[in-house]
C-alpha cells in the first residue's frame, strides 16, 4: 500500500483521499472546547480562506466537518476548535500531540478578504461561533493597515465557555480593534466583571458607521434571527451583512444532501453567505 | 437502425455471459416483481417488464460502498480512496431510468466529478429497451421520459421476431459485432416511431394536468402552502423507501467501520434520504427539518425545484416506484404535482 502521506489523491482526482494531519498541539480551555494544533505532510501548508472548513476523520469513528479556527496569516500547522459533542468530537478530545487524523479540505465558501479591504468591519461571534470568525479577524489584525476601523462583539453563556481568553485580552487591551464582550449569566463559582445579558443588549453599544460597515457573523442558530433583527433596528444595511451557517456535512463537496438549505449546499455554496443569498431561504432559519 | 433476430440477440447476451469481463445484469421476473439482477442465461430476461423494483442507479451508485480503506502502520495512518471499476453490462433499461443515469452523469461526472460513480458509470454498457408495459402508478410519458434517443449505448424495441436496435455509441456498435444483425427497412424504422409515438405514450393510465416545465414555479408558489403539506404528510411515516427506490435521488451518508481487532478499517457510504428524520439534524439536538411536512415539502421541491434550479433537470421521471412502494400511500408525486396546480389555479382564480 502506498502512503498516501506523500500524496495527496491515489487514484486520479479523488476527493475522498484525506492526508494524514497530526497533532502538533492541543489545549483545553475551561468550557467543553479544546483547541488542535494540526500540521500536514511534508509542513505544508492548508492554503484555506478564514471561514473555510475540512472534513477530519478520526480513524475507526468517523468524520465530522470543522471550520479553521486559525487565519491562513499564520504560518505552519492549522487550529481547529472542537466542542466534544458526538462520537468523532469525543473521540478527538481523547487524542494527545503525536497522533494523527485524517483531513480532506479545505472546502467551502470562505470571507474573501479582498472584499473588505478599506473597510470597516464588525464581528458578531456568539459561543463557538468565534471559533470561525477567529480566522477572519485575526486575518485583520495580522494586516491590519488593509483593513478600516474593526469592533468584536462576543458573546457567550458563561464566562468559563470563553474561548482563547489570552487573545481575547489582547483584544481589549489593544488598540488595533474595538473589542466588547457579554455573558449571558455568571454562575457564582465563577468571576466575571464584564457585563451580562444576551449579545443582543451589547450590539446598540458598538460605535460604528451603521451606512458602511461590514458586519460578519457567526454564532448557534438560535441567535442570527435576533441579530439580525438587530442590525436591522440600527439600520445596517443586508447587503453589508455576511453570515457562517452551520449544518452538518458527509461530503463536502454538494452531493450528499445532508447541508442543504432550500437549493443552496452550506458546504460549497456556503459556510460562509452573503446575507442577501439567504434572506428569504426559510430553511436558513435567519 | 439495425434488426437482429430475437435468437440472436439472446445468442449474442449468452455470449457476453460467458466472454465479458464485467457481469452482465438484466430485468429478471423474480416471481413477485421485476428486478434487476445477475443473469445466468439470456433465457432469463423478460424485457416486457412494467418496472422493476430498484433501478438499474443501484449498479453505479451502490446501497453500501467502500469508497476508504485506513490502516495504522507503526502510528501512522494509511489512507487509500477507493474507486472500484467494476462496470456492468445492462440490459433492459427503460428511457425512463435512462433519463436518470444522465442525469446522475451530469452531477456526478460532468460537475463533481465523484470517483466511485464515475469508474463504475464509464466502464458500464447500457442497453435500453421501450417500454412494452407500464406500471399503473407511471406516469412517464407526462414528464417527457417515455422514450429517449440519448443515455444508452444500445436502444432495443420489440417487433415481434426481431428487435430493432438503435446505436448510440461506438462501444454499442462494437458490441454488436459478433452478431448477425441487418440495415433496417423503411418500414421497420417507421414502426419504431410508431411505437415510440402512439403505442408507448398510451401504456400509461396516470397524467400530469399541465406541462412539467411550469413545475418549478407551481413548486416555488406552493412553498409556503403549509396546509397542503401538513396535510397531505399527515400520514408518512418517514421511512425513506420513496428516497430508496428514487432513480433521482442521490443523498448519502458516510459511516466509518473499524475491523475489529485490528488498527485497519474502511469508510463507506450509504443511500440516506431526506425523509428520514435526522437527516438535517447536527451536533446538539438541532435539526434543520424537524416537522415530518417540511421533509416531505424539501423532498418534492429538491425533485421538482432545487434540482432544476442548479442542474436544469426536473429529478422525477414518472417512474412512480415512489408511489407503488410507499407504505403510507402519500409519495404519490403525479398527485401531489396535479393538486398543487390545482391550487395554483384556484389562488388564480
Amino acid at each position: 500500500m502506498r502512503s498516501s502521506t506523500t500524496a495527496k489523491f491515489d487514484i486520479g482526482e479523488n476527493e475522498y483521499q484525506p492526508v494524514n494531519g497530526l497533532i502538533t498541539r492541543t489545549r483545553s480551555f475551561t468550557g467543553a472546547d479544546k483547541l488542535f494544533e494540526i500540521q500536514l505532510p511534508d509542513g505544508e501548508e492548508l492554503g484555506h480562506q478564514p471561514g473555510q472548513f475540512v472534513q477530519l476523520l478520526v480513524p475507526g469513528v468517523g468524520e465530522a466537518p470543522f471550520s479553521v479556527t486559525s487565519s491562513p496569516t499564520k504560518p505552519g500547522p492549522f487550529e481547529l476548535t472542537i466542542r466534544a459533542v458526538g462520537n468523532v468530537t469525543r473521540a478527538l478530545h481523547n487524542m494527545e500531540p503525536g497522533d494523527t487524523v485524517g483531513i480532506r479540505g479545505p472546502y467551502g465558501s470562505g470571507f474573501d478578504p479582498d472584499v473588505f479591504e478599506g473597510e470597516d468591519i464588525l464581528f458578531i461571534a456568539g459561543g463557538i461561533g468565534l471559533a470561525p470568525l477567529r480566522s477572519m479577524i485575526n486575518y485583520t489584525l495580522d494586516e491590519r493597515e488593509r483593513f478600516g476601523e474593526l469592533t468584536t462583539v462576543y458573546g457567550c453563556k458563561e464566562p468559563a465557555e470563553q474561548l482563547y481568553p489570552d487573545e481575547l485580552e489582547e483584544w481589549a487591551e489593544g488598540d488595533e480593534m474595538t473589542y466588547l464582550e457579554t455573558v449571558d449569566q455568571c454562575p457564582q463559582d465563577q468571576e466575571w466583571d464584564g457585563p451580562t445579558g444576551v449579545i443582543t443588549s451589547v450590539i446598540p453599544e458598538v460605535d460604528i458607521d451603521v451606512e458602511t460597515s461590514n458586519v460578519l457573523v457567526c454564532g448557534p442558530p438560535v441567535m442570527y434571527t435576533f441579530v439580525l433583527q438587530e442590525l436591522d433596528e440600527m439600520g445596517v444595511p443586508d447587503e453589508n451583512i455576511y453570515l457562517s451557517l452551520e449544518r452538518n456535512m458527509h461530503c463536502g463537496r454538494g452531493l450528499c444532501g445532508h447541508c442543504q438549505i432550500n437549493e443552496l449546499y452550506v458546504c460549497t455554496d456556503g459556510p460562509v453567505f452573503h446575507y442577501p443569498v439567504v434572506r428569504d431561504k426559510q430553511e436558513a432559519e435567519v | 437502425m439495425k434488426v437482429i433476430d430475437k435468437p440472436e440477440f439472446e445468442a449474442l447476451i449468452d455470449e457476453k455471459i460467458s466472454s465479458d469481463r464485467r457481469d452482465v445484469v438484466g430485468v429478471r421476473d423474480d416471481g413477485e416483481k421485476y428486478v434487476f439482477d445477475d443473469l445466468e442465461s439470456a433465457g432469463d430476461l423478460a424485457l416486457d417488464y412494467d418496472v422493476t423494483m430498484l433501478s438499474p442507479k443501484k449498479y453505479l451508485m451502490p446501497q453500501r460502498e467502500t469508497i476508504l480503506e485506513y490502516r495504522d502502520a507503526n502510528g501512522e495512518f494509511e489512507w487509500r480512496a477507493k474507486a472500484e471499476p467494476d462496470g456492468k453490462v445492462i440490459v433492459g433499461i427503460h428511457p425512463y431510468d435512462l433519463v436518470a443515469i444522465e442525469q446522475l452523469d451530469k452531477i456526478f461526472i460532468d460537475t463533481l466529478r465523484d470517483e466511485p460513480y464515475r469508474r463504475k458509470r464509464e466502464n458500464s454498457l447500457l442497453i435500453g429497451v421501450n417500454m412494452q408495459d407500464a406500471s399503473e402508478t407511471a406516469f412517464a410519458a407526462s414528464m417527457g421520459t417515455a422514450t429517449t434517443d440519448s443515455g444508452y449505448d444500445l436502444m432495443l424495441t420489440d417487433l415481434g421476431e426481431t428487435y430493432a436496435v438503435n446505436i448510440g455509441t461506438l462501444e454499442g456498435k462494437e458490441f454488436l459485432n459478433s452478431a448477425d444483425v441487418r440495415k433496417a427497412t423503411a418500414g421497420e424504422v417507421q414502426e419504431v416511431e410508431r411505437i415510440e409515438q402512439e403505442v408507448v405514450p398510451d401504456l400509461f393510465e396516470r397524467e400530469l394536468e399541465f406541462s412539467p416545465a411550469l413545475l418549478p414555479t407551481i413548486l416555488e408558489e406552493n412553498y409556503d402552502n403549509m396546509a397542503f403539506w401538513e396535510d397531505y404528510s399527515e400520514k408518512c411515516l418517514s421511512c425513506g423507501t420513496c428516497n430508496m427506490v428514487c432513480p433521482t435521488c442521490y443523498c448519502f451518508s458516510v459511516d466509518m467501520i473499524r475491523d475489529l481487532g485490528t488498527n485497519s478499517g474502511r469508510e463507506s457510504r450509504r443511500w440516506d434520504g431526506c425523509l428520514l428524520e435526522d437527516f438535517a439534524s447536527v451536533a446538539g439536538d438541532e435539526n434543520f427539518r424537524e416537522e415530518v411536512a417540511e421533509r416531505h415539502r424539501h423532498r418534492f421541491m429538491r425533485k421538482g425545484w432545487y434540482i432544476y434550479e442548479r442542474y436544469g433537470d426536473i429529478a422525477c421521471i414518472g417512474c412512480g416506484r415512489c408511489t407503488s412502494e410507499c407504505v403510507a400511500d402519500v409519495a404519490d408525486p403525479c398527485d401531489v404535482y396535479n393538486k398543487l396546480y390545482q391550487e395554483v389555479q384556484a389562488h388564480a382564480q
